[in-house]
């Protein structure tokens, strides 16, 4: 690791003045970050810890929207949002491992946007709002491809807001040694329409696929994805899958998923 | 930086680098090399100890992050001469080979039964409401974290179960 000093914020008012300085950089629950530190892939000259933010820390029902602080953990999120939304707890159920559910935070993998992370398509499929200090972004808006985000430098995720579906289910094909997915999708659907948010697939990250949004809004059955096809080009290959497998895996794991969302 | 972490029940404060991990800090500051470093990113699970209650990866979070906080690490559950039922029941069933991710194993699984006496459920639970029945399915799906290249699963899956009071063998 390049050498860094750090701060140690108790509220989000402090975290926010030590953000101010531009060389500062977050450090939310460490999972990604600290392992990009450690290869030297960042160089940030001041990191400020949000896990000492007792205030960040929340699950809680406000009328239909389920607000969830930003510095709240995984294994908070499976635990106390399965009696309100339980595709949501399910998804944070399955990243990663149990020891990185204990530390990775929900406005942690949102600002870091990684293109195989499972809360990009929760936020996404469930028309999220994330919520900073400064201003209240909508998910098709702050998702901007491959790591990037409409966040601001030194601008933190303080709640995430989920409007609660019908019916939903987060369905994760995952690369067995590391679980990331290999390819997700999390459908939604709403009153007023339904959603399908893609992550692991592109190389520009998470996405909606609004063809199959279309048909499964005229009918929300597993058989009209079906016939519907995703472009290989613009799809991760690598040595887990080419671009044309993954392609495929998306109407299959879409498919499947609204199978699960129906049971 | 100076920090504080009270560990296995006793304070110690340190004047660590900010980029010391919490692995490092116990293995070269303070000597307990009882907690492993396999992978150093968070994939093997040789290094879960047990912070304020959760277990974690401490390879993967920084010794200053924890001023203040409380750490459990393998010597604080027991040592050779006064094992714990859990460590007792590795020797027992035969749960590892080199031993290298055993630390880490019975820092997990402790980790774990506590989560499970909380009614934690998991991604494979019939169920997420009432008593979770530590099948070897479950047990497998809570100890995903921790690797063993020896392969030495059977038997760490056994010794888990025994200490969970799931079977007597």
């Amino acid at each position: 690791m390049y050498a860094f000093d750090i701060k140690r914020p108790r509220s989000v008012e402090e975290a926010v003045a030590a953000l101010a300085d531009g060389e500062a950089q977050a450090l939310g629950g460490g999972q990604t970050l600290i392992p990009t530190l450690r290869q030297r892939l960042a160089d940030p000259g001041t990191l400020v810890s949000l896990s000492g933010i007792a205030e960040l820390k929340y699950v809680r029902m406000e009328g239909d929207v389920l607000r969830i602080g930003g510095g709240t953990t995984h294994a908070q999120v499976a635990r106390e949002a399965a009696a309100h939304y339980p595709a949501l707890a399910s998804l944070a159920g399955r990243i990663g491992d149990p020891a990185v559910r204990n530390r990775g935070t929900i406005g942690g993998s949102l600002a870091n946007n990684d293109p195989s992370a499972c809360y990009p398509a929760g936020a996404l499929g469930s028309n999220a709002t994330v919520v900073t200090g400064a201003r209240e972004i909508a998910a098709d808006d702050f998702f901007q491809g491959l790591f990037e985000t409409a966040l601001d430098e030194g601008e933190i995720v303080t709640e995430v807001r989920f409007p609660v579906p019908e019916a939903a289910r987060y369905e994760k094909f995952i690369q067995p040694a590391s679980r990331f997915a290999l390819v997700a999708v999390f459908v939604a659907r709403f009153a007023g329409g339904v959603r399908v948010a893609v992550t692991g697939a592109s190389e520009s990250g998470v996405f909606r696929w609004a063809e199959a949004e279309a048909a499964l809004a005229a009918d929300f059955t597993p058989e009209v994805v079906r016939g519907l096809t995703v472009q290989a080009e613009g799809m991760i290959g690598d040595l887990h899958g080419s671009a044309e497998y993954r392609a495929h895996l998306v109407g299959v794991i879409t498919r499947r998923a609204v199978e699960g969302a129906l049971a | 930086m100076q920090t504080t972490l009270k560990i296995n029940g006793e304070s110690w404060t340190l004047d660590v680098d900010p980029r010391t991990s919490l692995l490092d800090a116990l293995r070269h500051h303070l000597d307990l090399t009882g907690t492993k470093k396999g992978c150093d990113h968070g994939q093997c699970g040789a290094c879960t100890i047990i912070l304020n209650g959760r277990r974690i990866n401490s390879c993967l979070t920084l010794a200053v992050m924890h001023d203040g906080d409380e750490i459990t690490t393998i010597e604080g559950l027991g040592e050779p001469g006064r094992l714990n039922p859990m460590q007792e029941a590795f020797v027992r069933h035969d749960g590892y080979q080199c031993g290298y991710c055993t630390p880490g194993q019975i820092m997990s699984a402790t980790g774990m039964l506590d989560e499970v006496s909380q009614g934690w459920p998991s991604h494979v639970s019939a169920s997420l409401e009432g008593d979770v029945p530590l099948s070897r399915e479950e047990v497998a799906e809570r100890m995903s974290g921790n690797l063993c290249r020896c392969s030495a699963y059977p038997g760490i899956v056994r010794a888990i179960r025994e200490t969970a009071g799931e079977v007597s063998e």
